[in-house]
């Protein structure tokens, strides 16, 4: 299917989502256009992960649409998200695990294979062949976030940045056109950080668009084109991170304004 | 050659002392490692050795106790098809003999009204069993835990209590069926303990090598991924209710078959073998040996099927000792006696095929963050080596 190169990978337009009173998303909006990496940042509790979770499928948007590549897949279940070509990695490590890192990367290939029980019982031909093909591509995707020595070690045995890395993995082993990472840079160091600042662009090299949840400034300052904020669930200010750094509203979701600072100073309201 | 399988038993066992090298030592003993033609000549022999044990075992055992290793060989297929559901995909489901039950009646009204022969019989009862399972498990596929549990429980209760109450005037109600025509294959009737033993251990030899190819493929990891974290399996792509179904009816079909082979061997089908009692017998067997593992759910069913059989003397303990023994299995030892090994790939051939973390490098090249590292870009740390290495210290 060709892709035309003016649709954006990802629209949001006009998402709400309410969890009882509480109005987690907001009328969000934005785009995330071809080859882009995109950040979103907004204070704890602003609707982040909510966002992510809309446009995976996790969670039913109560209006708006979600346009990937001009197709509205709001409300898809996640697993039909997937096939379409949108990966995710979780703010929480989700591995398998108790399953070798080569099987966790195995489980992105699975949406790409066909084979089914009888073919897998009966060790048909093709079966085979797409068991070896999984194999191979399972290994390049190792390979590509430098985990390839560590396919047969269980995922539960890999360190904490090894195991954001398989994630990231898996994730690219689904064929992604768009990879939505959920803080990527969560618990890593700052060695480990840099070397995701490429990792991440060397994704976006290969032709997959990138949106990115993350606190880490100085590396959402680094490789995003266009950040969008969110702040109680409605975007505050989108732009190049440039102009997100100097946008007042910014500053004040995140530090607080004078008078609040200097009630908070001396104590006056709790 | 005795004196190497010692050797290497003994190998084994000095291993097997230590903590986490246990596993290693059951992974081994599952997937021995190749160690040239001697090895292979070893495990070949072994299993001449075991295939002649198994074709010679009726004479030696006589009629009472083949009959015995019959009952038990059918529990120990029975608890593989459950083994799918709540080994691999770790579905808590506890009414497996309602599947069973519908395999059973199928062939028995056939039989009884339509004379139908037996075996004909067979794909047909796997086929219904399926269907009721696919019938029975879409609307509560989605539902977790004990959740699931209970309702499976709540299945074979219903199940038992229709054939009870003699359903559609087909089942005969509590005195069930009476089959009077045997199994028959090319015009040798399957009558005599003897017959069925051999019967049932193809059908065991048959189940066994199918559900190990299912295991060790898409399907199996597709699975093992529901039952790890089925959120995280929904997200990367794995159709997770698709696949519970799936396990589902796979694991019913088989029963559903097996209720074939218990009728004609049994020859009178009635509701009290296919009670909620007997679907606990079997998830036991499954939990006790080790959910997920072929050689655990057949120690399993050696252990609970036979050994209340073989201390029969001990009778009034009987039950005293197995509930301790469930206890004490639950707190020493919840993987199951013997957990699943460890699926091997075969990935050498694509190790360093694809240079690591080359991207990364890439790019680091590009920006030149690091001038000394554009000379010879093998000597750059991969991003692992660096995570390994400099990470430690979090």
């Amino acid at each position: 299917m060709d892709r035309l190169p003016n649709v954006p990978v990802l629209t949001l337009a006009g998402l709400y989502k309410r969890f009882g009173g509480l109005v987690a998303v907001n009328n969000v909006s934005f785009t995330v256009p071809q080859g882009a990496i995109i950040g979103l940042i907004g204070p704890n509790g602003a609707g982040k992960t909510t966002v992510f979770n809309l446009i995976t499928g996790n969670y039913k948007p109560d209006q708006g649409a979600v346009l990937f590549e001009g197709r509205d897949i709001a409300g898809l279940k996640p697993h039909c998200v997937v096939e379409l070509g949108v990966a995710r990695t979780f703010q929480n490590i989700r591995l398998f695990q108790g399953m070798s890192a080569l099987e966790n990367v195995l489980a992105g290939r699975h949406c790409r294979m066909k084979s089914g029980v009888i073919s897998s019982m009966f060790r048909l031909p093709g079966q085979r062949r797409e068991e070896k093909q999984a194999l191979e591509r399972a290994m390049k995707e190792l390979a590509f976030v430098g985990l390839e020595k560590q396919y047969d070690n269980l995922a539960r045995n890999l360190s904490y940045g090894n195991q954001r890395l398989l994630e990231v993995a898996r994730a690219l082993a689904t064929d992604p056109r768009l990879l939505i990472l959920d803080e990527p840079a969560g618990g890593m160091n700052d060695q480990e950080t840099q070397d995701l600042v490429h990792l991440i662009r060397a994704i976006r090299d290969l032709g997959i668009s990138v949106l990115l949840i993350e606190h880490d400034m100085s590396l959402v300052m680094k490789i995003c084109d266009n950040l969008v904020v969110l702040e109680y669930g409605a975007v505050i200010a989108t732009g190049s991170p440039a102009e997100i750094r100097r946008n007042p509203k910014v500053i004040e979701a995140y530090l607080g304004t004078d008078s609040e600072a200097a009630e908070a100073a001396s104590g006056g309201r709790a | 050659m005795i004196r190497r399988a010692a050797h290497q038993l003994r190998r084994y066992r000095a291993r097997s002392v230590l903590g986490p090298e246990r596993y290693v030592f059951l992974a081994e003993w599952r997937n021995p490692p190749r160690s040239g033609p001697s090895g292979l000549g070893l495990s070949v022999g072994l299993s001449l050795a075991l295939v002649t044990m198994l074709l010679t075992l009726p004479s030696v055992l006589g009629l009472y106790w083949t009959d015995l290793v019959n009952d038990m060989m059918i529990y120990a297929v029975l608890a593989l098809s459950l083994n799918v559901i709540l080994g691999h995909c770790g579905l808590f489901h506890m009414g497996h003999a309602a599947f069973y039950a519908v395999g059973a009646y199928t062939t028995a009204i056939l039989a009884t009204r339509f004379d139908v022969p037996i075996l004909l019989t067979l794909p047909l009862a796997g086929a219904l069993a399926g269907l009721f399972a696919l019938l029975v498990a879409r609307p509560i596929i989605h539902l977790r835990g004990d959740y699931l549990l209970v309702v499976t429980i709540g299945i074979v209760e219903i199940v038992n209590i229709a054939l009870k109450s003699n359903i559609f005037g087909l089942t005969g109600g509590a005195n069930g069926l009476l089959i009077l025509n045997p199994i028959s294959i090319f015009g040798h009737e399957i009558v005599s303990p003897v017959d069925f033993y051999y019967f049932i251990l193809l059908i065991l030899a048959v189940t066994i090598l199918l559900f190990y190819l299912a295991q060790n493929s898409r399907f199996g990891r597709a699975l093992n991924y529901i039952k790890q974290d089925e959120l995280a399996a929904e997200s990367t792509g794995v159709n997770t209710a698709h696949y519970k179904l799936a396990a589902f009816v796979l694991g019913a079909v088989w029963a559903g078959m097996l209720g074939t082979v218990f009728a004609a061997k049994i020859e009178t089908v009635s509701p009290g073998s296919f009670s909620y009692a007997q679907s606990v017998l079997l998830f036991a067997i499954v939990i006790l040996g080790g959910p997920g593992s072929i050689t655990g759910v057949l120690l399993g069913a050696f252990l609970i099927i036979s050994l209340p059989e073989i201390f029969r003397d001990l009778q009034n303990y009987r039950m005293l000792v197995f509930g301790a023994a469930m206890v004490a299995m639950m707190i020493f030892r919840p993987q199951g006696l013997m957990p699943p090994g460890r699926r091997r790939y075969k990935v050498g051939q694509f190790l360093g095929r694809f240079p690591a973390g080359a991207a990364l490098r890439r790019n680091k090249q590009l920006e030149g963050a690091d001038p000394t590292a554009l000379t010879d870009p093998a000597d750059l740390p991969s991003l692992a080596d660096l995570a390994n290495g400099e990470g430690k210290g979090r």
